[in-house]
């Protein structure tokens, strides 16, 4: 949590002025009820009417001042807490932005998103209540200590006898109630799980006719979280209650010692008024202060989830500095072995393969075989373990990870596009990509004629995810998203596989034009579409089963025939 | 959510109030009066309970309200006895009377806060024996829903609606409703006691609630505005987000992270703006009531003074019209706020309302019974659509007990669908399907899935031990037969090796043991199951070999003796068939043996030849 707020560091003068103007306007209170005890004392008591009017312009003055101190202390720490939020927030995302999918792995994109939106929220929520409420506590609750006891130290005695009471019975009532928020807390996450499990597995659910069954665990489920919830509302139903006694009872014994210290003509009455104000204020600095002790573990357990993103480092440093450029259109396997950290065998080993300009080397194998691991390399997402891998006959650890995806025409498996339009998820590939490049891009990818059936053609905006276009729509798109940078290697991950075939054919026959000084790599599940290529990889549990063309592989190699003879129902025919 | 809760002040005792709640623009309600109604409904079986509560919060309030009155009848007795002993006109100060004045003062603060913790005691239960209600309701409507209703939405929207809103719901009821009830007795008490100090002195601090009003007014509206941008700002944020995120992949590839980090920071900027307006309007509310206040304040000493040297009004009542005044603007701003939370509230109640009055399934007939089948599958003239459209026209199918099922066909384009319609999760358009000659629509739903099996791709699992996932298929299974059917599946091996046996206890994404293990439990369940139709999907996805011919064995165990429909991915499977359906954009366009089928020379013999027997002959 401390190492969170170091984040304020920048704002370190606007929360400085916000605990001046704090302390001001405290000042300014604390004052109030000293001035509102000499009108009654003097003005009140006596009628002496232009005597409370000096003193009520007095009054009005001061808490006018008062107030201009509390609105600049909000405006400083709106600033300073929001600030800090949009810092917090900056530093994660790019932080993350640097992530390479290891780290994107092993944390976990959804709680990746939950904790740079979610989590920084919460900390931002706290920090407002922070600059705000708790910074004026102890002030208000010295200040007000030291008037009250400049008034009548004696009277004091009984603040110090209701002051334990009130901080005990909180922490108390705390201390019961927080380890029964989390126990509430675990019981919603069970509830909550119960209910996914049986909205996902509703078939399954009910083919095994286990709908009575299902209810009763949904019902324990449910029963168990009322049971807590009422006792933890049972006990946080003595907060208010016990607060205001205390305050209302300390009250009670200041007016009957005050009219003792009245009598003696110890005070007057309106210090013993004034005197009631001043432990009200302390009473509530005092209630304020418990609060923290609500706020901030839950905000600490956000604190340490935002930390340790920001203490990830990714695995490894862009720290090459070559040009790419020495063998254009190339690309090459030197003896690749990969092992994905923590796993106990290489994901992949011994790849080693050479393409070369208007190529075509095919990878196929079946799932989990290490196809999208290997193709995940060649754009450094991870790094190889042993051997090279050559972009343009350079090594892509001695480069620039820009420079080498600067080379590459990604495009993978799930068609990912973003929010904006046609065009934008186009341009994305080549932000300076003219209309002319943007319409070649899209009529080899044949999404010319869906695009332009469009009301705004390339104007058109995609929602996100681009949830408004259909399977086959997004691809073409993902692949003009590519095609528009020319890259001089394309990497296609089984991207063709949302086509139908006649779009598949015209594709492929485009591609071929388009990709003569370049070399392409392709991902395949099925064999009918490799037929063509000059070289095809067959991969099985991260190792080379062979590789050759698909005549060559058919006659000499097992594991390929294999695939061949396996795949009749897969074929995907229009 | 029911501990999101935090204590909130309630007007009492003259301390300055906590900080005013800023209300979010509530999302509206469709039909406010008809939900609000139905959700009463809701509390009425708990009516005596929630009457106690709203006594006791009356009651609570009403003591708290009398307070500062008393206390001032004590403040006058402090004053006048040391008024008299100065001018030597009296005793000094009676502290007797004091005494007995303070005491009963004691005695409402007591009895005040008892009533409070009464109210809120009851009112735990209240709320959360209500949510319990609600909760259960939509637990019994789960399993009266159709499929269609969980295919046609996504299960987050539906989580939200079963668990968010019904928190929105209880944490109303916790707090909101008495709150409401309180600060409208704490409001009208308040004028009541003003009133009958000085009916002048009120009259002068109504003229201060206008004016509070008309200051408050234009800053709670742009408020308002600033925290709806505030709100769209993070929305946009959180959305660019997630994308970046879930696409990091294709950003690092196109080398975009400069400018999604750019794009964030615009955003971020703007959410900063936002935020910042935001808070600081809402931080300036809390200072310009206490100026007005404390603007009434000089006001009334004033005229409070002239009428006390007239001896018109007692100094003690002075103090606590005060105190009243003090605490004059709190309930009404209160009484907004909460206007706004149970408009959100009956928003939530809506939503969770229209689950509950989704069209159930048709009521099944239980004409005919089907104790075990023996495995005869028709489908006679089925027709059958998603929505308008029909995917199936007039299919006619014939198996034989016994019998195997190719499925042959893309991917995704009619499995889900016949498994829909054997098992009856969707009902049909027109035709029918018998089971060993019956109708299925004249059966019962549990009868009819008895008979079937079912191992699909996508294994559901649930957080519970391996022995719980295995018994599924049948109650009240022993432990033998759980081991038996792990050990026909070839899974008993596995789950030894496990460190806790059939006592592993799956987690939440079930991600301790690995796809194809989890495929293998499931192939234990049907088996334990027993039934005598099966429904198979032959694919395996991230299985390695060894586990894979395990799979298959273990399903080519399951088949045996059994009615089966394959989703075939196997040449071996396809050839052996006794029928094979070729489907394709959820139709089956041709049905018939290996031969058969390529005897007639259609689309699958063209399947066939074109990508395998050609290739393989070269």
């Amino acid at each position: 949590m401390l190492k969170i707020l170091k984040n304020l560091a920048p704002y370190k003068w606007f929360v400085a002025a916000v605990v001046l103007l704090i302390f001001g306007q405290s000042m300014a209170d604390l004052f109030l009820p000293t001035l509102m005890a000499d009108i009654i004392d003097n003005g009140v008591v006596k009628g002496n009417i232009p005597y409370i009017w000096e003193i009520g312009g007095w009054m009005l003055l001061i808490s006018a001042l008062g107030a201009v101190a509390a609105i600049c202390a909000s405006f400083y720490s709106s600033k300073a807490a929001m600030g800090m939020g949009r810092d917090l927030r900056r530093k994660v995302f790019s932080h993350v932005e640097k992530f390479s999918l290891q780290e994107f792995d092993e944390v976990g994109t959804a709680s990746l998103i939950t904790r740079t939106t979610n989590d920084i929220t919460q900390i931002q929520q706290v920090v407002i209540m922070l600059l705000r409420m708790v910074i004026s506590a102890p002030i208000m609750l010295t200040g007000g200590l030291i008037m009250a006891i400049s008034k009548d130290a004696k009277l004091s005695l009984v603040i110090v006898a209701a002051m334990p009471v009130l901080v005990g019975a909180i922490l108390l009532i705390l201390k019961k109630g927080v380890p029964l928020f989390q126990e509430v807390q675990k019981r919603l996450d069970r509830l909550n799980l119960v209910l996914r499990e049986n909205l996902t597995g509703i078939r399954v659910v009910r083919a095994f006719n286990r709908e009575t069954e299902e209810k009763a665990r949904l019902q324990k489920a449910n029963r168990d979280l009322t049971d807590v919830s009422i006792r933890v509302n049972k006990i946080m139903a003595f907060m208010m209650p016990i607060m205001m006694l205390v305050m209302n009872l300390t009250v009670v014994g200041i007016i009957w010692f005050g009219g003792i210290r009245i009598d003696n003509g110890g005070m007057q009455i309106g210090d013993l008024m004034a005197y009631i104000q001043y432990v009200m204020m302390i009473m509530f600095a005092l209630v304020m202060a418990s609060m923290m002790f609500m706020m901030v573990p839950r905000a600490a357990v956000s604190a340490k989830r935002i930390n340790e993103v920001l203490e990830m480092k990714p695995a490894f440093q862009d720290l090459g500095n070559k040009i790419a450029d020495r063998e254009r259109g190339t690309l090459e396997f030197d003896n690749v072995t990969f092992s994905y950290p923590g796993a106990e065998e290489p994901a992949l080993s011994n790849i080693s393969f050479k393409a070369k300009p208007g190529e075509i080397t095919a990878i196929i194998g079946g799932t989990g075989s290490g196809k999208s691991t290997l193709i995940n390399l060649i754009p450094r997402f991870y790094d190889i373990s042993e051997g090279a891998i050559r972009v343009n006959g350079v090594d892509i650890r001695q480069a620039t990870q820009d420079e080498v995806r600067s080379k590459l025409g990604f495009v993978p498996q799930k068609a990912i596009l973003f929010t904006g339009s046609i065009a934008d998820n186009i341009r994305f590939g080549k932000p300076d990509a003219t209309p002319a490049e943007l319409e070649h891009a899209a009529s080899i990818a044949q999404a010319t004629e869906f695009i332009s059936g469009l009301k705004e053609g390339y104007e058109t905006e995609l929602e996100q995810g681009g949830s408004n276009l259909s399977g086959g729509q997004k691809q073409r798109l993902a692949i003009a998203r590519a095609l528009v940078r020319k890259p001089d290697i394309y990497i296609f991950d089984d991207s063709f596989s949302a086509l139908d075939f006649k779009t598949d054919a015209k594709l492929r026959k485009a591609l071929k034009d388009e990709t003569k000084d370049a070399t392409v790599l392709l991902v395949a599940q099925r064999v009918s579409t490799v037929v063509d290529a000059d070289r095809i990889i067959v991969l099985e549990k991260g190792r080379m089963a062979g590789m050759g063309t698909h005549e060559e592989l058919m006659k000499n190699n097992e594991v390929y025939r294999e695939i061949a003879y396996s795949q009749l129902s897969e074929e995907e025919i229009a | 959510m029911s501990n999101g809760k935090r204590p909130q002040g309630r007007p009492g005792g003259g301390h300055p109030g906590g900080p005013p709640g800023m209300s979010m623009p509530g999302e509206k309600p469709k039909n406010f009066k008809a939900t609000f109604k139905r959700l009463l409904r809701y509390l009425k079986p708990r009516q005596n309970r929630l009457i106690a509560v709203f006594i006791a919060a009356i009651l609570s309030t009403v003591f708290m309200i009398v307070g500062p009155k008393i206390m001032g009848m004590a403040i006058t007795e402090l004053f006048e006895g040391a008024y008299n002993k100065l001018t030597g006109t009296g005793t000094g100060i009676d502290f007797g009377t004091i005494g007995q004045i303070l005491m009963l003062l004691a005695g409402l603060y007591v009895f005040s806060s008892l009533f409070n913790y009464i109210q809120q005691y009851i009112m735990s239960t209240v709320a959360q024996d209500t949510v319990y209600d609600l909760r259960q309701d939509v637990n019994k409507k789960l399993e009266k829903l159709p499929l269609h209703y969980f295919d046609s939405r996504p299960n987050g929207e539906i989580l939200s609606r079963m668990t968010n809103d019904i928190d929105t719901i209880g944490s109303t009821l916790q707090q909101s409703l008495t709150q409401f009830i309180t600060s409208v007795v704490t409001l009208v008490g308040i004028i009541i006691m003003m009133l009958t100090i000085s009916p002048w002195l009120t009259l002068i601090a109504f003229v201060s609630l206008p004016l509070s009003l008309f200051v408050i007014q234009p800053i709670l509206k742009r408020s308002q505005k600033q925290f709806a941008n505030q709100q769209k700002s993070l929305g946009e944020l959180n959305g660019h987000i997630e994308e970046m995120y879930t696409g990091h992949s294709v950003v690092k590839a196109f080398g975009h992270e400069k400018k999604a980090v750019a794009q964030f920071d615009e955003v971020n900027e703007e959410l900063y703006e936002a935020g910042r307006r935001a808070q600081f309007i809402s931080g300036i509310i809390q200072p310009l009531m206490t100026l007005i206040g404390n603007f009434s304040y000089v006001v009334i000493s004033v005229v409070g003074g002239i009428l006390v040297t007239q001896r018109a009004i007692s100094i003690g009542d002075i103090q606590a019209f005060i105190t009243y005044s003090k605490q004059f603007a709190q309930p009404i701003m209160q009484t907004a706020n909460i206007a706004n939370i149970i408009q959100s509230t009956v928003a939530a109640a809506e939503r969770v309302f229209e689950l509950l009055d989704e069209e159930e399934e048709k009521k099944e007939s239980t004409a005919l019974h089907l104790e075990r089948a023996k495995g005869e599958v028709v489908f006679e003239n089925v027709d059958f659509g998603y929505g308008e459209d029909l995917l199936i026209e007039d299919m006619n199918i014939q198996v034989a007990p016994g019998q195997t099922v190719a499925i042959v066909g893309p991917t995704g384009a009619g499995k889900t669908t016949l498994i829909n319609l054997l098992m009856r999760f969707y009902e049909l358009n027109g035709g029918k399907i018998e089971i060993d000659g019956l109708d299925t629509r004249d059966m019962s739903r549990n009868e009819l899935r008895q008979n079937f099996g079912m191992v699909l791709q996508d294994t559901w699992l649930f957080n519970g031990t391996i022995r719980d996932n295995i018994a599924y298929g049948k109650n009240g299974a022993t432990e033998e037969e759980i081991v038996a059917a792990a050990d026909a599946a070839h899974a008993d091996h596995f789950i030894r090796t496990l460190p806790d046996g059939y006592d592993t206890v799956l987690n939440e994404e079930a991600s301790n043991i690995s796809q194809g293990q989890k495929q293998l439990l499931t192939i234990a369940r049907a088996i334990l199951a027993d039934p005598p139709i099966m429904i198979l999907d032959e694919a395996t996805s991230s299985v390695d070999t060894r586990t894979e011919i395990f799979i298959q064995k273990a399903m080519n165990r399951l088949m045996e003796g059994r009615t089966s429909f394959v989703i075939a991915h196997r040449l071996s499977t396809i050839k052996d068939a006794d029928l094979i359906l070729v489907m394709d954009k959820g139709n089956v366009i041709e049905q018939g043996t290996h031969t058969e089928l390529l005897e007639q020379d259609g689309f699958y013999a063209d399947l066939y030849n074109s990508q395998f027997a050609e290739k393989v002959a070269i």
